[in-house]
């Protein structure tokens, strides 16, 4: 049995790039988690594309164990957990798994939104916070300053933070040293009816799906039979381990310990982050607190830039879902783009993440539609219909009103590039909130609505405030928007998958953009072409693709006939992809290019 | 009806970066074998068109081509000649070209070949400008073409020559420049083609690397709207895409091409199109040492016979027929394809390039606008899609 007294869950909170995972490295190293040779950069972020952005998706524990300078040897649960807002949730119930927080802050970048946004939810969940400054070995680093910025824009002490080089391994020991000493342990009870918390789950080729808990009280070993409170689902458990980080076998884990069982289950979307496992024939009078399923609230289509790949795109989905249950698919058609799916998305970097890794993992070439969000159709009868896909809308004369969600906003930018951001806020609908400053830095909250976020808000938050600019938001309310559905029409016949709903200020902006951008992708055919931006019947903007001039072969005598007839064929072989609109073919490719593209320009 | 026969002569003095056509670069080619060889093939071909029933009927025309057949010895264009006499009938007017090119032109020469009974020379003068010549990698200089055409008019009935156009950088004023001076040689027939990069030349090579840039789709209809213009003025019209001419000038040989006339190819990657009654195409070895092997007793000489279906037929009849400014004759069309034409095609789409302009359609003749010309890939492509048969 262990004793609680020598067990410390700690988890690091860190903006991208701020070092959250060298100082992750450093601490493994330090503790003797791996040799040298099996050190590798970033040993938490498995997947490429983890490393590759610096950011860190599924969560992930490691178990070390620390002999501190008052001659007792520790066990240290590093989580690791995602960094950003999509996953906000799966990053609570990460941080509900731990008695403290790092909170690692670049010596001279400073405090940024998304550390904000975890540090509020490590305080909620009662952590111990300790603020570490790192890269403190560089020229630029102003510890002191960061220190009072840290104070001002927290609101926590941080006389006492640990200052450290994670790259060079500088002030490693104090930081373990502070972990024993400040951090609390956990308290549990092992005689108590099991109780664990289901942080994470994945799904491993061999093993099936891996859960990953935090056992509060009771204990937890192989032959147990689980049950997840949620649902109610039973399964014996047949495996129980311990990462160090490789995966170890242990007997069983009890009262504050962190570890992963297996219990021969096999999809994913089985084990919902949150859930409560207890014993089945010993069961707890109620979960832990906090569950919720999680909800998509981004969604997009996305289909195959050649249609032959439509079915391996959709084994594709299906595996990454394997390991993702937080996306959604099914399937959808579109004249213009042919067949694939719509899928949901916790955010906007879940949507690119899962974009992404099926590009870059399952070899395909995608085109994404605009993202849209949850609308909210209030009908005449009183029926509310919710609606994600602008195709789907019903008739208008049944509507009465369409509400859309809104954000609560936190931005925090350069004063130099405040004015710019405000505009930006302003002319995608948002109601300021809250203006503050800590030095040279702007904290703006704002309420906005979520679908002008969705539409290349970050994109030009970055690019206005040159990358200085960080952002994080939550969801708010729904609101009632004056919304419109906006068509695009080529050659008088609407291009489905360029629908959407905008807001009707700016439907005239968004259909002249997207008018614009077609006419210089669609290439000039044998007839004019007219795109139009409608809303119901009412052209609010029109552009014209001129007839192609001239295409005419200079020479054609008695040896090139057979040759040039073949040619022909061959162009006839290529018109299998495209669609007519009156009396002309488009190409499907400039629709694809209209997607791909993106935002205005 | 009429015959046209088509004789191929494979070698050039060295290869020009934009030609694809079937031309090769030999050091000391041997002639024995082409004396023997060539005239052999022309009996070849009667042959076999007789024991497949074939109705002849008079050669209209004769074109030397290549290559560069000026380098051929007059004696050889002279056998060819006789040869097609004796076994076809030569109508007395026939006309009968060569292609020549302006460096490897000498008046005696000239004169060997006339006395031949070649009245119609082709010269691929190509530009006018010392800038262009060197692009296009020709040989000659400015005054060894007009030369050419000089020495050809004093000694041919009838001399045409080809200029390109539409080369890198080459200006709207540039080309009427240079249109003026070909003007000013007093010829009735001028060929006048933009250059098209074509698949496996050296040119190909160079555009890929982006060694140059083509003129836009833009410029290059503006270039041709300017040359269509400046040769009307000169009444020179044009008679095919690229083709302009006095009337009664225009290239008979060339127009059974368009018509889709009979046509006998002979000589190395020669192609010709039959009717037997159905139209078959015929094809002779492309290597010139592979055709001087090439069994003439099986199909005369062809290596290659094919049957060409009636919507190949239809695709043909209309790729080449639309060239023609008169355009395809309906009631010609009716009795080779059974058909009428509108029957072929659905009415909308004849009615939307009727509305556009691109096309006039009138009881005798279905033909393109300049407009229509201009776009004429674009319009076969419709035109051969909507189409039923």
């Amino acid at each position: 049995m262990s004793d609680l007294s020598l067990i410390r869950n700690f988890s690091i909170i860190a903006h991208i790039d701020h070092g959250k995972s060298t100082l992750a490295d450093r601490i493994i190293h330090a503790c003797g988690g791996l040799s040298d040779r099996e050190m590798r950069e970033q040993v938490l972020d498995s997947m490429d594309i983890e490393r590759e952005r610096g950011i860190t998706i599924k969560a992930q524990t490691v178990r070390l164990s620390y002999k501190a300078k008052d001659g007792k040897t520790y066990i240290l649960n590093l989580m690791d957990t995602p960094g950003h807002v999509d996953f906000a949730y799966e990053v609570s119930r990460s941080l509900a798994a731990c008695e403290g927080s790092l909170l690692v802050v670049d010596a001279s970048q400073g405090v940024e939104a998304q550390t904000l946004a975890n540090v509020y939810q490590a305080m909620d969940n009662n952590h111990e916070i300790i603020p570490i400054l790192n890269k403190i070995d560089l020229p630029s680093a102003e510890p002191e300053r960061i220190k009072q910025q840290i104070e001002d824009v927290i609101g926590i002490d941080a006389s006492e933070a640990v200052l450290v080089s994670a790259k060079t391994g500088l002030g490693i020991p104090d930081v373990l040293e502070a972990l024993v000493k400040r951090l609390p342990p956990p308290v549990g009870e092992e005689s108590e009816p099991l109780q664990a918390l289901l942080i994470d789950s994945w799904y491993d080729a061999y093993l099936g799906v891996v859960i990953l808990v935090r056992v509060k009280h009771g204990r937890i070993g192989v032959g147990l039979k689980m049950k997840l409170m949620s649902t109610g689902a039973v399964h014996p458990i047949d495996r129980v381990g311990v990462f160090t980080p490789k995966p170890v076998n242990v007997d069983s884990l009890g009262p504050g310990d962190v570890g992963f069982i297996t219990a021969g289950i096999r999809h994913v979307a089985d084990c919902a982050v949150g859930d409560t496992i207890t014993d089945e024939k010993r069961q707890a009078s109620a979960p832990l607190a906090g569950f919720k399923p999680s909800v998509p609230v981004v969604f997009c289509g996305l289909f195959p830039t050649d249609a032959a790949n439509f079915e391996h795109l959709r084994e594709s989905l299906a595996k990454l879902r394997l390991n993702d249950a937080s996306f959604q698919f099914e399937p959808e058609s579109s004249a213009a783009l042919g067949f694939g799916f719509r899928c949901g998305f916790l955010g906007l970097l879940h949507l690119d993440i899962v974009q992404e890794r099926l590009e870059r993992e399952f070899d395909l070439d995608l085109v994404t539609t605009a993202p849209s969000v949850i609308y909210r159709m209030v009908q005449t009868n009183g029926e509310v219909l919710e609606i994600h896909n602008p195709a789907d809308m019903p008739d208008l004369v049944k509507i009465d009103h369409i509400e859309e969600p809104w954000i609560k906003a936190t931005i925090l930018v350069p004063d130099d590039y405040l004015g710019a951001i405000l505009a930006l806020c302003q002319e995608r609908r948002g109601e300021q909130v809250d203006l503050t400053y800590a030095g040279n830095r702007a904290m703006l909250t704002y309420l906005l609505p979520l679908n002008e976020v969705v539409f290349d808000f970050y994109d030009r938050l970055k690019s206005t405030s040159r990358g200085y600019a960080s952002f994080d938001y939550q969801l708010d309310k729904y609101r009632e928007g004056d919304l419109v559905k906006l068509q695009i029409l080529v050659n008088a016949e609407p291009v489905d998958a360029l629908s959407t709903l905008v807001h009707r200020g700016q439907a005239e902006a968004r259909g002249r953009v997207l008018c614009l951008k077609l006419k210089d992708l669609i290439p000039p055919q044998l007839f004019q072409i007219a795109i139009q931006a409608a809303i119901g019947g009412r052209v609010i903007a029109r552009e014209s693709v001129r007839a192609m001039r001239k295409d005419v072969l200079a020479k054609c005598y008695g040896g090139d006939i057979s040759r040039k007839r073949k040619l022909l064929d061959k162009q006839k072989e290529g018109k299998k992809r495209m669609r007519q609109f009156g009396k002309v073919e488009i190409p499907q490719s400039a629709f694809i290019a209209a997607f791909k593209t993106g935002g205005d320009s | 009806m009429s015959l046209a026969v088509y004789l191929h002569w494979p070698y050039c003095v060295s290869k020009c970066p934009y030609c694809d056509f079937n031309s090769h670069v030999r050091e000391g080619v041997k002639l024995e074998p082409w004396h023997e060889s060539l005239p052999a093939a022309i009996t070849a071909q009667r042959q076999w068109l007789e024991s497949r029933g074939y109705e002849f009927k008079p050669v209209t025309s004769i074109f030397f081509g290549g290559g560069t057949p000026s380098l051929m010895p007059s004696k050889l264009v002279e056998t060819l000649i006789d040869r097609v006499a004796r076994e076809f009938t030569l109508a007395s007017d026939a006309e009968i070209t060569l292609e020549a090119n302006p460096n490897s032109v000498e008046a005696e020469k000239f004169k060997a070949f006339a006395a031949a009974g070649v009245n119609r020379v082709s010269i691929g003068v190509q530009s006018f400008e010392a800038d262009g010549l060197k692009f296009l990698g020709r040989a000659h200089s400015q005054g060894e073409a007009m030369k050419a055409i000089e020495l050809a008019q004093a000694i041919f009935p009838r001399v045409s020559f080809d200029l390109i156009y539409g080369l890198p950088d080459q200006s709207v004023a540039d080309w009427q420049a240079q249109m003026a001076r070909a003007l000013q040689m007093g010829t009735d027939h001028l060929s006048l083609y933009q250059l098209t990069i074509e698949q496996g030349t050296a040119f190909a090579s160079a555009y890929g690397r982006g060694d140059f840039v083509m003129p836009s789709p833009e410029l290059a209809a503006d270039l041709y709207e300017a040359t269509e213009a400046a040769t009307a003025a000169a009444g020179i019209k044009a008679y095919e895409v690229s083709n302009y001419a006095r009337v009664g000038q225009e290239s008979r040989h060339n127009l059974a091409y368009w018509n889709y006339d009979d046509y006998l190819g002979i000589g190395p990657g020669a192609h010709g199109r039959v009717s037997l009654p159905q139209k078959h195409a015929t094809r002779q070895e492309k290597l010139p040492e592979t055709w001087l092997k090439s069994n003439l007793a099986l199909n005369g000489g062809n290596c290659e016979v094919t049957a060409i279906s009636r919507s190949d037929q239809f695709a043909e009849t209309l790729m080449m027929g639309l060239r023609l400014v008169k355009g395809i004759d309906r009631a010609r069309f009716t009795r080779d394809m059974g058909m009428d034409i509108d029957q072929i095609i659905p009415t909308d789409r004849l009615n939307n390039l009727v509305e556009e302009n691109y096309l006039l359609v009138t009881p005798e003749q279905f033909a393109l606008t300049l407009s229509g010309r201009l776009r004429l890939n674009l319009i076969l492509d419709y035109l051969l899609e909507g189409s039923r048969i």
